[in-house]
């Protein structure tokens, strides 16, 4: 099972604290509640654990597991949504030996390099696909998500942008139209730009039209 | 509404219109009786009488007398203090096929009453349709079913599949959105299972069924009759294998058209789609009904030839391609569809036109297909 890297820091602090007794959630997510038998020293007494080897690194990873139930969102998010399609195959840029790159420095892409590019490229358009398809995180105060009238985002055509919108009296762009369907059908909150949930939204519409050609300007 | 002037070719439609209907709603014997008078109004509105006599020969010919459908479907409602926006929605529905008149022979919903499956929801719904003047058939769609698995559904409105004669035609209603248990492997409550299946491009669920056992009733349930006998099946999911990853879709459709064939007028109405859609496979006629709460789109693949896409939906009015309609079944028992859009001409795709192919009777295209 493939996890982001970010998280597997946090792994080796749990397990560090854990290791060393009772200091319970603190070093996991803020969650001060006992979360384990581990934490527990009545239930200790009764039955008390196995703290060697494969025991010991089980319930590490078990309580990490439960501090961390977000832990497999890009697991769910493709599994909702398979068909999602991947990003762009770059693995033949991976340096071969003896090839014109070889002892560069920058020029050089090693099979990792290339890899995180894909990995890294597809989160974000997982992060998209979940809040698109989520109301709580587009904020709405209707129930309503944009995959209710978009399912796998048909019909919101981002090779068309920029195009000139008559309600909006202007010419927009993707983003304009997003926080347009968000403020209106959505009944949420536009988001500025910026906002992180805008840029995967993009991230996931456009991924979603993978292969269209541009052709902006298109009604 | 103002009295605007009208011009003589409204009035010409309008006539004409209320003569057919007229006509349509008589027995044999009154229809010989004020049949000459219905020539006489002809004559006054300034049409020759003569040019109504076919349409009434061919009326006076069927075995049966001319019914009228009026529908709702897939309103999606919430409790109102979350969105009032979809129970308007429905309310406007409930208005227009109560305007009807003459009044429709019954008004039927096709499924997706509620949108998360929640006995509020479902109350609600009952509720407003309780307004409807005409005698109310329900079907049951997926959003009705998964919170509960039907309970709630079944207690306000009974059996979801079921079959009722009326005016010579054979109706039938199925459940066509079984799934088989994708729930229990994965561990999910009840919401949980909701929400899956209420996500169309929801790929953790399965595809709709009709299932064995309602292919055996429905074996049986026609059994008795001829095969000129008139039949209209109503089906929550379209009863063919349009496009699978969003359930426009139904597994064993090819077994239930396989009991269907061997009628010579039968004719499928499904919900599910939100959209004008067409399809006609063998003997059978397919007709989508509109939503009262939002289109969808077109799937990207295996749209029937036949379908006459309605106009892309404007997403700055939240009713547009939005609507109710009609459905029309002939003496002869074929059935013309109408799609009552609320925000542009209503589309009749009539029976001629699915019967001849597309040769006949095309209704106009739009210019802003999808793509
Ligand atoms: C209630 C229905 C509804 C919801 C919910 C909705 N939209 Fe839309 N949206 C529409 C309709 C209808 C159109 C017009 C579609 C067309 O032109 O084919 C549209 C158009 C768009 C377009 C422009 C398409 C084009 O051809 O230029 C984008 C982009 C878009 N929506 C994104 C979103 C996003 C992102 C969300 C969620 C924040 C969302 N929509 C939610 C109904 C909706």
């Amino acid at each position: 099972m493939k996890r982001t890297n970010a998280s597997i820091p946090a792994l080796h602090l749990v397990a560090a604290c854990a290791a060393f007794t009772a200091c319970g959630g603190a070093a996991g997510n803020g969650s001060s509640q006992p979360t384990s038998k581990l934490d527990d020293p009545s239930e200790a007494k009764e039955d008390p654990p196995d703290l060697t080897g494969q025991a010991l690194a089980n319930s590490l990873l078990a309580q990490w597991q439960r501090d961390h139930e977000d832990r497999d969102w890009q697991e769910e998010v493709r599994s909702a949504h398979p068909n999602i399609p991947g990003s762009a195959d770059n693995s033949a840029m991976v340096y071969v030996k003896g090839g014109q790159d070889e002892g560069q420095t920058y020029g050089r892409f090693s099979a990792q390099e290339v890899l995180t590019w894909k990995l890294e490229t597809d989160a974000l358009v997982l992060a998209g696909a979940r809040i698109f398809h989520s109301g709580d995180e587009l904020g709405t105060s209707v129930g309503v998500s944009c995959d209710m009238c978009h399912p796998d985002a048909a019909n919101t055509h981002p090779a068309t942008y920029p195009k000139f919108q008559v309600q909006l009296g202007r010419t927009i762009l993707l983003r304009d139209m997003i926080n347009w369907c968000l403020i209106n059908p959505v009944r949420a909150p536009a988001m500025e730009p910026d906002d992180p949930r805008m840029r995967a939204l993009e991230a996931y519409i456009f991924a979603q039209s993978k292969g269209e050609a541009l052709d902006y300007g298109k009604h | 509404m103002s009295k605007t002037p009208k011009s003589i070719e409204t009035r010409y439609m309008e006539e004409r219109e209320q003569l057919f209907r007229g006509l349509h709603n008589l027995d044999r014997r009154s229809f010989l009786r004020v049949s000459s008078a219905a020539a006489a109004a002809a004559v006054v509105s300034g049409m020759t009488p003569h040019s109504f006599s076919p349409i009434r020969i061919a009326r006076a010919a069927g075995p049966g007398k001319d019914l009228r459908i009026a529908y709702i479907s897939d309103s999606h409602l919430y409790r109102t203090e979350l969105n009032d926006r979809f129970v308007r929605s429905i309310l406007r529905a409930v208005d227009d096929v109560n305007k009807l008149d003459p009044q429709p022979d019954f008004v039927f919903y096709g499924g997706d009453l509620a949108q998360l499956g929640q006995a509020e929801e479902l109350e609600l719904g009952a509720q407003i349709l309780k307004e409807v003047k005409a005698p109310v058939r329900m079907m049951v769609g997926e959003h009705d079913w998964y919170l509960d698995m039907g309970e709630k559904w079944q207690e306000l409105f009974g059996a979801p599949t079921y079959s009722f004669d009326l005016k010579g035609v054979h109706f039938v209603v199925l459940n066509s959105v079984i799934e088989e248990d994708f729930w229990t492997p994965r561990g999910l409550s009840p919401m949980e299972r909701m929400r899956t299946v209420a996500g169309l491009d929801n790929h953790n669920q399965r595809s709709f069924t009709v299932g064995a056992e309602q292919r055996k009733w429905l074996e049986k349930d026609l059994s008795a009759f001829k095969s000129d006998q008139p039949l209209v099946v109503f089906s929550h999911s379209p009863l063919y294998k349009l496009y699978k990853n969003w359930n426009f879709w139904t597994d064993d459709a090819d077994e239930v058209q396989a009991i269907l064939q061997r009628f010579k007028k039968v004719t499928v109405i499904h919900g599910h789609t939100h959209q004008v859609l067409s399809n006609h496979i063998g003997n059978i006629d397919f007709h989508g009904l509109l939503s009262t709460a939002w289109p969808w789109p077109y799937a990207p693949q295996g749209l029937p030839e036949l379908t006459i896409q309605m106009d892309r939906p404007d997403p700055f009015n939240p009713s547009d391609g939005c609507g109710d309609g009609e459905i029309y079944v002939h003496p002869d028992g074929l059935v013309d569809k109408v799609y009552r859009l609320w925000n542009r001409n209503p589309i009749t795709v009539p029976a001629s036109y699915l019967k001849s192919q597309g040769k006949k009777d095309r209704p106009p295209a739009t210019t802003r297909g999808s793509y």
